[in-house]
């Protein structure tokens, strides 16, 4: 059964234009994503695309002058700000991607051991600490002594202390070496093994394959194809949606093509299909409606020339 | 910020063995650092010395009519001559100056015209009644001014936060002695609750005035000081609590749950605290600043008013001697604000051990 | 990195609250400078007489014909006021004139003129910085002999460092752009690149901080005058009058103290809101900083 499923998410922001005008931006308009119990989700997009406000949305933790519509819900119940509260750090739990996350002035470990919702928390701690290999000094180190691979244990750790059943990994692993990488990737292979859900959200699409068992293809604020992992493959034949295509072929161990143009910034979407513009199959269909998200092939996409 | 990791890897990798060595290392350090600043001051103190020595020397005050007084015309020329031999004001201006170093080398601070005792007795003396009452309005300002900006920044954007902003900016604006003056008015003449004026009864003598005298007298000054010093603490502490409550790692503690007083116990008090102390004591020159006016104003008799005393009626051995006190006790508080940084604030106590 | 969405909102948040906030500023602004324009003028306007000595009318609480009341010679205390406020802005000008520009010359020079000036224009600020301001304007005052041109000097000398301080720092940033060093690298003389580049960058922070200076210079300029070692007592300033009001507190004349006060408090108030909107106006990335 499917544990979080968001439904037409979209988030906006109210800002005020140069004729000092109120607009509504839109960051994340009509997402769907859905995640399973010991399976990972990999949600790739480009940088500026609307995915770290993904998960903040689901753990509820936007800015104020957000607005937030369509549904999100967890084990079968709509979230209300309410239960979002009492989810946060209990049954969803979030790994922010830097050690800037973690409070400067307070001892790591102190950190970790917060996190623990039942029990000894000192005794969690420790024991995580040990299973991830972080020696006993570095319990009373402060932030800025960890080295990033540190950092990375530390904040899992605080993950794993809590118990939770749903897992967000916000970019776990620019700035780190392919050992720490590879290290990073084998734990959230772990989670889900165990039965949790892990939500990988990141742009590093190479990564993302070697672990993931689902990719979510994010643009310019939404989601325009889900699709089993095996389907990115040989020249991605097998894939849905254009953009999903040209990335596949971007990546250098493939064709190395990068895609022309650039993707549209928030307060300037087109009004039909966000790819359109830069879509080699694009026809003037396209640029009417925005199209909706449908299933195709045990994987879902948002184009209506899709196969 | 990739950069930013790599150079932290290479340059600190503390393991639990680094800990403790980083702990031996410290004592080390801070006498360095110690004896650093001490350099410094010193060498700030003798520019100080020099330049107030030349500056009043250069004054068209005549010390000679500054010490006699109104009893001037009765002074003949030869006994003129005999006070400026007296006092040495007939040497070159440089060898008065070490003449008078020398002297303040060894404690002495000379004799103050005005009072015609030792200044640094009157030092010694004025400076317990304005401890007193700075130290009053330095924890009470700081207290509360603390409270106000933590309160204004959880409530940001609400009522409270704009009318704890809008007083801030007021307080800020607020002459010292006319906040002296309206608690005259309100308290002493309207209410009638304390004396107008003069630190101790008038025709009672000193070993007489009692605990309760002295506090009744130590009221109104200090509350004016207090009212008035929350302002830079409040905004300031305020200013710095929103940044913490915007920055990442609050996010991150939201993002596991934690909430409302409870994380500013634990991520916002930390974080905010330490630049508040550090800055109440980096605030001793606004402090004795304050308090020369309202001891002016409730006549108390501390070093304030000494300053003001000695500047109107020429009294240059204590001006000298006060200057250089009040240089004393601003360095300290400075002195105080870095060791803070420097031994508290894990990231200057535990970094740059290599 | 992720956040190039996030620090987008952030952006868009700022934007948001400068924007917001640009009319009000400058109505605030326009205000203010009306305010204070209005006493200006006022103080040069009023009629003498009316703080002529006039025995009929001692001792008066505030009426309609005497706004703020009169003292023990009759004299009115609005006209006293108001003319007291003029010549305290006046002061405050000159004093605040001279400390940016103190400032600017040292800030600059400490910048550009080579590691020892550095050091011993760092030095010079510490040392202006380690002895009490109202200490520093007493012994000024002193050695000179009190007066006008004891308490402007005094409150040129007292004023410079902190904005010197940013003025040095503003500089280094500057100099270590790369436009900067390429017209070094291209031989332009470094006198023709601070006329060229770095001063005009510097214009906004020169504003700002005069700005931000004049109440502070205001303020010390009157409690100087308070304890006696200012303007002398024959002019009508402010620090007088509340000196003098002190005499007659105990009889029960709150007006005399109050209303000049009151007056100052607003004057200062007021130049401090258009200094700290003028600051949102010119430099809205630092709008948040205290």
């Amino acid at each position: 059964m499917s544990i979080l499923v968001v439904e037409n998410l979209s988030i906006s922001f109210n800002q005020y234009t140069e004729s000092l005008k109120q607009k509504n931006v839109n960051v994340i308009s009509s997402l769907n994503v859905t995640l399973e119990e010991g399976e990972i989700l990999a949600v790739v997009g480009a940088s500026g695309s609307g995915k770290s406000l993904l998960a903040h949305a689901i753990l509820g933790i936007l800015p104020n002058n957000a607005n937030i519509s369509g549904t999100i819900s967890y084990d079968g119940e709509i979230l209300t700000a309410a239960r979002q509260a009492s989810l946060r750090g209990t049954e969803i739990a979030l790994i922010p991607q830097s050690v800037n996350y973690l409070d400067p002035l307070m001892r790591v470990g102190n950190q970790v051991r917060n996190s623990v919702k039942v029990g000894d928390a000192v005794a969690a701690q420790r024991k995580v600490f040990e299973r991830l290999r972080l020696k006993s000094g570095v319990e009373n180190m402060y932030p800025f002594q960890l080295s990033g691979g540190m950092a990375r244990r530390t904040l899992l750790s605080t993950a794993i202390v809590s118990g939770a059943k749903v897992i967000i990994a916000d970019e776990p692993t620019p700035g780190l070496d392919p050992v720490v990488i590879k290290e990073a990737l084998e734990n959230f292979r772990e989670f889900a093994d165990n039965g949790c859900a892990v939500m990988l959200i990141t742009h590093d699409i190479e990564s993302a394959l070697t672990i993931a068992d689902k990719i979510a293809v994010f643009y310019a604020g939404t989601t325009v194809e889900i699709a089993p992992v095996e389907n990115f493959n040989g020249d991605g034949e097998a894939l849905r949606h254009p953009y999903s295509k040209a990335l596949w072929r971007a990546l250098p161990q493939n064709e190395f093509i990068p895609i022309p143009g650039s993707q549209p910034r928030p307060n300037n979407l087109p009004s039909g299909c966000l790819f359109a513009p830069r879509c080699p199959i694009a026809t003037l269909e396209c640029e009417l409606a925005q199209p909706e998200m449908r299933e195709l092939r045990n994987g879902r996409v948002r184009c209506i020339h899709a196969t | 910020m990739y950069m930013d990791m790599v150079g932290r890897q290479q340059t600190t990798l503390p393991t639990g063995n680094g800990v403790n060595n980083v702990r031996k290392n410290i004592g080390v350090k801070i006498s360095k650092f110690l004896l650093m600043k001490g350099l410094r001051m010193l060498t700030l103190l003798f520019a100080i010395c020099l330049i107030s020595f030349l500056l009043i020397k250069n004054s068209p005050i005549d010390p000679i009519q500054a010490y006699v007084g109104a009893d001037m015309i009765k002074v003949s020329p030869e006994q003129r001559e005999k006070i400026a031999e007296y006092w040495g004001l007939d040497q070159p201006v440089m060898v008065q100056f070490f003449s008078w170093l020398s002297a303040l080398l060894s404690g002495d601070l000379g004799t103050s015209m005005i009072f015609r005792r030792p200044v640094s007795e009157i030092i010694g003396e004025r400076f317990w009644n304005s401890l007193v009452l700075m130290l009053t309005a330095w924890i009470l300002s700081g207290v509360i001014g603390f409270v106000m900006g933590v309160v204004s920044a959880m409530k940001k954007d609400t009522w409270i936060d704009r009318i704890i902003k809008w007083y801030c900016y007021t307080l800020a604006s607020t002459p010292t002695f006319w906040m002296g003056l309206l608690m005259l008015i309100v308290f002493a003449v309207w209410l009638g609750w304390f004396p107008i004026g003069l630190g101790v009864p008038t025709g009672v003598l000193a070993e007489d005035v009692t605990l309760a005298d002295r506090l009744q007298h130590l009221i109104l000054p200090a509350m004016t000081l207090s009212i008035l010093g929350v302002a830079n603490v409040a905004l300031h502490t305020r200013q710095k609590l929103i940044d913490v409550l915007a920055s990442d790692y609050v996010l991150f503690a939201r993002a596991r749950g934690e909430r409302g007083f409870l994380l500013f116990w634990r991520h916002g008090l930390r974080n905010v605290a330490l630049p508040a102390i550090t800055l109440q004591f980096a605030a001793f020159s606004e402090l004795f600043g304050g308090a020369v006016l309202a001891e002016q104003v409730f006549s108390y008799p501390g070093l304030g008013q000494a300053t003001v005393e000695a500047g109107l009626r020429g009294d240059v051995p204590l001006l000298l001697g006060l200057v250089l006190f009040s240089t004393i006790f601003v360095f300290a508080g400075n002195l105080i604000a870095d060791m803070i940084y420097y031994v508290v604030d894990p990231r200057t106590r535990e970094s740059r051990t290599i | 990195m992720i956040p190039g969405l996030k620090i987008g909102t952030k952006e868009e948040k700022v934007k948001r609250f400068y924007l917001n906030r640009r009319q009000k500023t400058l109505l605030t602004i326009v205000v203010a400078t009306i305010i204070l324009l209005s006493v200006v003028v006022g103080g040069a306007m009023l009629d003498q007489e009316r703080i002529a000595t006039n025995l009929n009318e001692r001792n008066l609480p505030p009426s309609l014909k005497h706004l703020f009341g009169t003292d023990w010679l009759g004299r009115d205390m609005f006209t006293r006021t108001i003319m007291g406020l003029s010549l305290s802005m006046g002061v405050g000008l000159i004093g605040a004139i001279g400390s940016t520009s103190i400032a600017l010359v040292l800030g600059m020079v400490s910048a550009t003129m080579g590691k020892m000036a550095d050091r011993l224009i760092t030095w010079l600020i510490d040392l202006f910085l380690s002895v009490p301001h109202l200490v520093t304007l007493i012994l000024i005052a002193f050695t000179l002999g009190g007066g006008f041109k004891g308490i402007v000097i005094g409150l040129m000398l007292t004023h410079w460092p902190s904005l010197a301080r940013v003025i040095r720092a503003e500089v280094m940033q500057i100099r270590s752009a790369e436009y900067v060093q390429i017209s070094q690298q291209m031989g332009k003389s470094s006198w023709w690149i601070a006329v060229h580049h770095i001063f005009p960058h510097l214009i906004p922070q020169l504003l700002i901080g005069f700005m931000l200076m004049f109440p502070h210079v205001i303020l010390h300029e009157a409690a100087v005058t308070f304890l006696g070692l200012g303007l002398s007592p024959h002019e009508p300033a402010i620090g007088i009058i509340l000196s003098e009001s002190m005499k007659y507190l105990s009889s029960g004349m709150w007006w005399l103290a109050f209303f000049p006060g009151l007056c100052l408090l607003i004057i200062v108030r007021t130049f401090e809101t258009i200094g700290e909107n003028f600051r949102m106006l010119i430099d809205p990335t630092r709008a948040n900083e205290k």
